[in-house]
């Protein structure tokens, strides 16, 4: 029966709208269990422990208190989770992957480990770097950034960063506070300082 | 198997400033996104199957002491990929209102009742095949105030993963012959009306099961090709 005819095209996407919290972030405020959190720490993983934390602003400057971002990255050695990535090891429990909704004041935090260097297609190293994709009501599709760390020399070099004009490079950079492991990077979704999503 | 994921497919999607959609107004982007090449940033994902959902998740209707009130369904379907290859064990989360138009989130405000028996969330992981169902009840239309005598068409959300993390897909599945569709900017934010339609979820008498629950069948297409066709067939 329906089995593998060709589609005539992917389903488009649609908003994650305003109520996903109790199906996708109810963090014990609703009668449903929690699949992902924001940590992606398990107790056997290796590499430095950071955090990650921000807010998300709307074009008005507003807080967005109704945003959810997925993060996914490589662990410590730049090897992810995914048996695509040949390269990878049978490496701990790390996943690599966490989900986190806004606050009402549009606050967010990850804890993870910093990620290690991944190659681009042509086997030039990128600097490391997490992949964030951004949902929330009014936003037909969700978008997709990145997070790269303020004390990370390969930053120069990296071959994504350096697609992005040198005036914008700031707003996927994630400010380590002195003396903490502690990275600040807030989200603009539009006007001045809007954060740079990509085409992918 | 290696798969691509061309861009162009993403054509079906929204354009992210829909302006009759209000809320899209200050939460798209100004600015063209950027493009690049994908690397194994994009083309790896999670991986997350059967340890991530517990027996009956994939059953809405069972989740509290009673039943829920409304016209019980089941939503089934396959998860593919742009080839038709069923997408195996892919985690598939959805959330819904209850039959009459209320969600259980805190600021819904929709003078509508509660059901105490309906929290409206469910998930599973696709089959082998690509395959997975559900047990849920209708979802009811519910008012909203993008603009005068606004009204959703009855819709579940759902969220899906797929083969990597630009396969991400969060969409809502509609229910076939819905008088609401035309009036619907969140519906109509999708360009092509292909594509729209593809978003409509088909009411399968097949699986319907007798004396019991309507079926409606709903097949999600995720990104990717088979990069390397030949090589095997």
């Amino acid at each position: 029966m329906q089995d593998s005819a060709k589609p005539n095209g992917i389903t488009p996407s649609q908003t994650v709208g305003p109520f996903f919290k109790y199906g996708l972030t109810p963090t014990g405020d609703y009668a449903w269990n929690d699949a992902f959190t924001n940590s992606t720490l398990t107790p056997d993983v290796t590499g430095d422990r950071v955090r990650i934390e921000g807010r998300v602003f709307d074009g008005d400057g507003v807080v967005v208190p109704d945003a959810m971002l997925e993060i996914w990255q490589a662990d410590a050695q730049g090897r992810f989770a995914d048996p695509q990535d040949k390269r990878a090891l049978p490496n701990a429990s790390f996943r690599g992957f966490a989900r986190c909704g806004t606050d009402k004041d549009g606050n967010y935090s990850f804890d993870t480990i910093k990620p290690g260097v991944v190659p681009d297609p042509d086997g030039k190293p990128q600097a490391p770097h997490i992949v964030l994709a951004v949902f929330a009501r009014g936003m037909l599709r969700h978008l997709y950034t990145r997070i790269y760390f303020s004390d990370e020399a390969g930053n120069a070099a990296d071959p994504v960063l350096g697609l992005v004009p040198a005036d914008r490079r700031a707003t996927l950079i994630a400010v380590r506070e002195a003396g903490k492991p502690v990275y600040r990077l807030d989200l603009r979704l539009q006007g001045d300082n809007e954060t740079v999503f990509f085409d992918v | 198997m290696t798969f691509i994921y061309p861009v162009d497919s993403n054509k079906a999607h929204p354009l992210p400033l829909s302006p009759e959609y209000k809320s899209s107004i200050k939460r798209a982007p100004s600015k063209p996104l950027i493009p690049m090449r994908h690397t194994l940033s994009e083309l790896t994902g999670p991986v997350y199957g059967h340890e991530t959902v517990r027996d009956g998740d994939n059953d809405l209707t069972t989740q509290h002491k009673g039943e829920p009130l409304g016209e019980r369904i089941i939503v089934h379907g396959h998860v593919r990929d742009e080839d038709g290859r069923g997408v195996p064990n892919s985690l598939v989360e959805i959330w819904q209102a209850n039959a009459c138009g209320r969600y259980v989130h805190v600021r819904d405000q929709h003078p509508a009742p509660l059901d105490p028996n309906f929290t409206g969330a469910g998930r599973t992981v696709s089959d082998a095949a690509g395959y997975y169902r559900f047990v849920s009840i209708k979802p009811g239309a519910y008012p909203w105030g993008n603009h005068h005598n606004a009204w959703r068409p009855a819709h579940i959300h759902l969220s899906v993963f797929g083969h990597s993390f630009v396969t991400r897909l969060v969409t809502q599945m509609y229910f076939p012959g819905d008088p609401l569709f035309p009036f619907d900017p969140i519906f109509n934010s999708v360009p092509d009306e292909k594509a729209r339609m593809r978003m409509v979820s088909s009411f399968d008498l097949e699986n319907t099961k007798p004396e019991w629950a309507l079926c409606y069948r709903f097949d999600i297409v995720l990104r990717g090709n088979d990069a390397t066709p030949m090589e095997n067939h």
